[in-house]
C-alpha cells in the first residue's frame, strides 16, 4: 500500500482531536481528545519509522520504539490532567471548562 | 615745575577728601588741612608763574613762542582721533589765574577760622571751600574743553552747596537753587558751543582748535565755516553769560550773597563768577574770528556794566552793594575782551584781589554788627580801625583812584577801547566812564554810611580778631600795588604784565599796550567828582537817603527792572503751572496708558495661551495619549476570555498560519 493512506489516516484522525478539544464542554472528554490527538502523531511516527528501516536498513526499528515511548508519556499525562480535572470538579462541582474563566477580564 | 603743575590743582583735591574723611576728629575741625594744602598750592603756583613769567619775557624780547607746556594722558576713545584726555595747557594765562585763585582761597580759608568759628558744619565747609578751589583749578588747568565743563559743572555745583550752607533758611536754599538753575540755562549753551567746536574740529583740545582756526581750516581739510563757528562762540558766550552773571543772567549773583560772606569773597568775587571771562580768555583767537561774536560780547558786556553799577546805589545791604559792583566790573573784563586779550584779564586780576578784599571787610563789618544793613551800621572808623583802612583802600582802587590796582586795570579797558574804535568802541567807553562815576558814587555812599557819622546800630561792635583781620590786611597790599605790574616803564619790562601773560607773540607784538593818559586822566576825574558827590550828600549820614527818594528811577531799580519778576513770575510760574500740568497729563493719560494697555494686551495673550494653548492643546494631546491607550486596552482586553479552548483555537490557527508560510517559502 502507499506511503500516504496511513498519512492521512493519522491527519483525520488529528481533526477529529482537534475539534474535540475546541469543542466538547466536559474537560475529561477534552482529555480524551488530547489522547487522540496524541494516538495520531503516534502513527506519524510509526509511519515515518517504517520509511526510515526501508530506506536505511531492517534493524532500524526507532519509529516503533519512539511510539512506546508516547505511549508512557501519554499515560502519565493522563494521570496528571485527570487529577487536575478531579480538583477543579471538587472545588466547583462542576466539570465544564467554560465555567473556568478566572482568568477573564 | 610747570609738568607738575598738575599738583596744584591735585593738592586741594586730596585735601577734600582728607578733611571729609577725617575732619571731625582734627583739633581744628580740618581747617589746618585745608590752610595747608591751600599755601602748598599758593607756593607751587608762585614757583610755576616764576618761570612762566620769566619765560615769557625772553620769548618777548627774543621773538620766539610763547611759553607752554601741554600733558595729557588719554582717558577714553570715542571715534578716531578725539576721546577724552586728562591733559594741562599751562600758559601765562593759566599761571596769573593760578596765582589768584590760591591766593585768595588761602586768604578765605584763613579768613573763615574766625568768620565761621563755633559753626555746627564747620567741618563740611573747609570740605566745600577745598573741592570748590579744586575745581576751580581743574577748569583752569584743562587742555580741553570737555575737562573744563567738568571743572564749570563742579564750581557750579559747590557754588550750589556753599551759597545753600545755611539752608535751614528757606531763602538761603532758594536762593542757591536760584543760582544753580540760572547758570545751568547758560550752561546749556556751553555745551552746545563745546559739541559745536567738536563737530567742526573733530577735536575737544584748546591748542587744536586754535591752531585750526588760525589756519581757517576746520576736521577733514575744509574751509571755515564762519556760520557755524559764529554760532558756537555765541553758545560758548551764553555759558559765560550764565556764569559771568552777564545780564540778563545776573539775578543769581546778588541773591547769592545768602551764602557765608568768605564764600561770597572767593566765589562770587575772584573765582567762579571770572570762569566765563576764563574762557573767553583763552579761547581768544577763536572769539576774534567772529566779528559778531566780538560785537555781541562787547555790547552785553557794556550793558552789564551800566545797568549793574545803577542797581548798586540804591541797595541798603551792603553785601548787595558789592555784588552788583562785582556784576558791574564783569562787565568790563567781559566788554574789555571784546577789544584786547591783556586788558580784560588784567582787570580779572586786580579786580580778584580788591573785590575779595571788600567782601572779607564787609563780612567783618557784618561779624561786628550782626547785621548786613548799611543802616545798621555807622562811624565804625573808630571801632574797627583795621577793617576801615583796607576797606578804604578796597574801595578807592574799586574806584579806580590812582595808584591803586583798578586804576591801572580800567582805564587800561577804557583806552582799548577807543583804540578799537566803532561802534562798539564808542558804547564801551561812553558806559565805561559813566560807569566809573557811578563806581566811584556808590562807593563813597557804602564808606561814608558805614565809617563815617555815629554808630545806629545794636550792642558795642569792636574790631574782628586777627585770623580775619590779617587776611584784610594781606589783601590790601596787591590791592594797592599789583597795579604797578603793568606799568609803562619797568625795571626789566614795560607792561610786564602784558608780556607775562601772553599768549602768542604775533599777537603781543601787534597788539602793544599803551597807557593813554588823557583818558586815564579824564576817567579818574569823572570817579573822583562821583566820589565827590557820594561824600557831600553821605557825609552827615541824611535822614532820607535821596537815591531811595527818585520816584519812578528808585522804584526801577529797586525792582531790578523787573527782571526777577519777568523770570520768576512769568517764566518758572508758567513752567511750573500749565506746562507742568500739561506734561503729567501727557504722562498720566497717555504715555501711561499706553504701557498700561500693552500690559493688558500681552496678559490677555497670556490667558488666551493658557486656556486654548496649553489646556486644550497640550493637555489635549497629553491627555489624548492617556485616553488612546485607555480606548486600545479596553478594545484589546476583550481578548481575555479566559475561555481555555479559544485559547486553544487561537493556538491552532497560529500553527496553521506558521506551516503555511514555511510550507510556501
Amino acid at each position: 500500500m502507499m506511503l500516504s493512506y496511513p498519512l492521512v489516516f493519522a491527519a483525520l484522525l488529528f481533526s477529529v482531536g482537534v475539534y474535540g478539544v475546541l469543542t466538547r464542554r466536559n474537560a475529561v472528554l477534552v482529555l480524551m481528545s488530547v489522547e487522540i490527538m496524541l494516538a495520531a502523531a503516534t502513527i506519524n511516527l510509526v509511519v515515518f519509522g517504517q520509511l526510515a528501516a526501508a530506506n536505511l536498513g531492517d534493524s532500524v526499528l526507532s519509529g516503533q520504539v519512539f511510539a512506546l515511548f508516547v505511549i508512557a508519556v501519554g499515560a502519565a499525562e493522563v494521570g496528571v490532567g485527570l487529577a487536575i480535572v478531579l480538583l477543579m470538579y471538587r472545588n466547583r462541582a462542576s466539570v465544564n471548562i467554560d465555567d473556568a474563566d478566572l482568568m477573564k477580564f | 615745575m610747570t609738568e607738575h603743575a598738575w599738583l596744584i590743582p591735585a593738592l586741594p583735591a586730596v585735601s577734600a577728601a582728607i578733611i571729609m574723611a577725617l575732619g571731625k576728629r582734627l583739633p581744628k575741625g580740618g581747617a589746618e588741612v585745608g590752610i595747608t594744602s591751600m599755601a602748598v598750592a599758593f607756593v607751587l603756583a608762585v614757583l610755576v608763574a616764576l618761570e612762566v613769567f620769566a619765560a615769557n619775557v625772553t620769548a618777548a624780547l627774543e621773538g620766539s613762542p610763547a611759553f607752554l607746556v601741554e600733558r595729557a594722558v588719554q582717558l577714553a576713545t570715542f571715534g578716531g582721533d578725539s576721546g577724552f584726555d586728562a591733559g594741562i595747557r599751562v600758559d601765562g594765562l593759566a599761571a596769573m589765574m593760578f596765582l589768584l585763585v590760591t591766593f585768595v582761597s588761602l586768604m578765605v580759608h584763613v579768613y573763615s577760622t574766625g568768620y565761621m568759628h563755633g559753626e555746627a558744619r564747620f567741618t563740611w565747609y573747609f570740605t566745600l571751600l577745598s573741592l570748590f578751589t579744586a575745581s576751580m583749578l581743574l577748569l583752569v588747568i584743562s587742555n580741553n574743553l570737555m575737562l573744563l565743563l567738568v571743572g564749570w559743572e563742579l564750581v557750579g555745583v559747590c557754588s550750589f552747596l556753599l551759597i545753600g550752607f545755611w539752608w535751614e533758611e528757606k531763602q538761603n536754599s532758594n536762593a542757591a537753587i536760584k543760582a544753580f538753575l540760572t547758570t545751568k540755562t547758560g550752561d546749556v549753551g556751553l555745551i552746545v558751543g563745546v559739541i559745536a567746536l567738536w563737530s567742526m574740529f573733530g577735536t575737544f583740545d584748546i591748542g587744536e582748535i586754535i591752531s585750526a582756526v588760525e589756519e581757517g581750516v576746520q576736521a577733514g581739510g575744509a574751509a571755515l565755516d564762519n556760520g557755524l563757528l559764529t554760532f558756537a562762540l555765541l553758545a560758548l558766550f551764553l555759558g559765560a553769560v550764565g556764569k559771568s552773571a552777564q545780564f540778563p543772567l545776573h539775578t543769581w549773583l546778588p541773591d547769592a550773597m545768602a551764602g557765608p560772606t568768605p564764600v561770597s569773597a572767593l566765589i562770587h568775587a575772584a573765582t567762579m563768577v571770572t570762569a566765563g571771562v576764563f574762557l573767553i580768555a583763552r579761547l581768544y583767537p577763536v572769539f576774534h574770528h567772529s566779528e559778531t561774536a566780538v560785537f555781541t560780547i562787547a555790547i552785553i558786556g557794556a550793558i552789564t556794566l551800566f545797568s549793574a553799577g545803577l542797581l548798586a546805589i540804591v541797595q541798603d545791604d551792603v553785601k548787595k552793594v558789592l555784588a552788583y559792583s562785582t556784576v558791574s566790573q564783569l562787565g568790563y573784563m567781559v566788554a574789555a575782551l571784546a577789544f584786547s586779550y591783556t586788558a580784560g584779564i588784567f582787570h580779572l586780576f586786580t579786580h580778584g584781589f580788591f573785590k575779595a578784599l571788600l567782601f572779607l571787610g564787609a563780612g567783618s563789618l557784618i561779624h561786628a554788627v550782626h547785621s548786613n544793613n548799611m543802616s545798621d551800621m555807622g562811624g565804625l572808623r573808630r571801632a574797627m580801625p583795621a577793617t576801615f583802612w583796607t576797606f578804604l583802600v578796597g574801595s578807592l582802587a574799586l574806584a579806580a583812584a590812582p595808584p591803586l590796582a583798578g586804576f591801572w586795570s580800567k582805564d587800561e579797558i577804557l583806552a582799548e577801547a577807543v583804540h578799537a574804535g566803532g561802534y562798539a568802541g564808542t558804547v564801551v567807553f561812553g558806559l565805561g566812564i559813566l560807569g566809573g562815576l557811578l563806581t566811584a558814587f556808590y562807593m563813597a555812599r557804602v564808606l561814608f554810611l558805614v565809617f563815617a557819622g555815629s554808630y545806629r546800630g545794636a550792642g558795642t561792635p569792636h574790631e574782628s580778631p586777627r585770623a580775619m583781620t590779617g587776611p584784610l590786611v594781606a589783601l590790601a597790599i596787591p590791592s594797592a600795588v599789583i597795579g604797578l605790574v603793568n606799568l609803562p616803564f619797568g625795571a626789566f619790562q614795560p607792561y610786564a604784565f602784558s608780556a607775562w601773560t601772553m599768549f602768542s607773540v604775533d599777537y603781543w607784538t601787534t597788539h602793544p599796550i599803551e597807557l593813554n593818559l588823557p583818558i586815564a586822566l579824564g576817567a579818574t576825574a569823572l570817579a573822583a567828582v562821583g566820589f565827590g558827590i557820594g561824600a557831600a550828600i553821605y557825609r552827615r549820614a541824611p535822614e532820607r537817603d535821596p537815591v531811595l527818594g527818585m520816584g519812578l528811577v528808585t522804584q526801577t531799580l529797586e525792582n531790578r527792572y523787573y527782571l526777577d519778576h519777568l523770570y520768576e513770575g512769568v517764566i518758572v510760574r508758567t513752567i511750573k503751572g500749565p506746562l507742568a500740568r500739561a506734561a503729567y497729563w501727557l504722562n498720566d493719560r497717555v504715555i501711561d496708558r499706553l504701557v498700561y494697555l500693552a500690559g493688558a494686551g500681552v496678559s490677555r495673550l497670556a490667558d488666551k495661551t493658557y486656556a486654548v494653548g496649553d489646556q486644550r492643546g497640550i493637555d489635549g494631546a497629553v491627555n489624548g495619549l492617556g485616553v488612546s491607550a485607555m480606548w486600545s486596552g479596553a478594545r484589546m482586553r476583550l481578548a481575555q476570555s479566559g475561555n481555555v479552548q479559544l485559547y486553544a483555537g487561537g493556538m491552532f490557527v497560529g500553527v496553521i498560519v506558521l506551516g503555511v508560510l514555511f510550507a510556501t517559502a
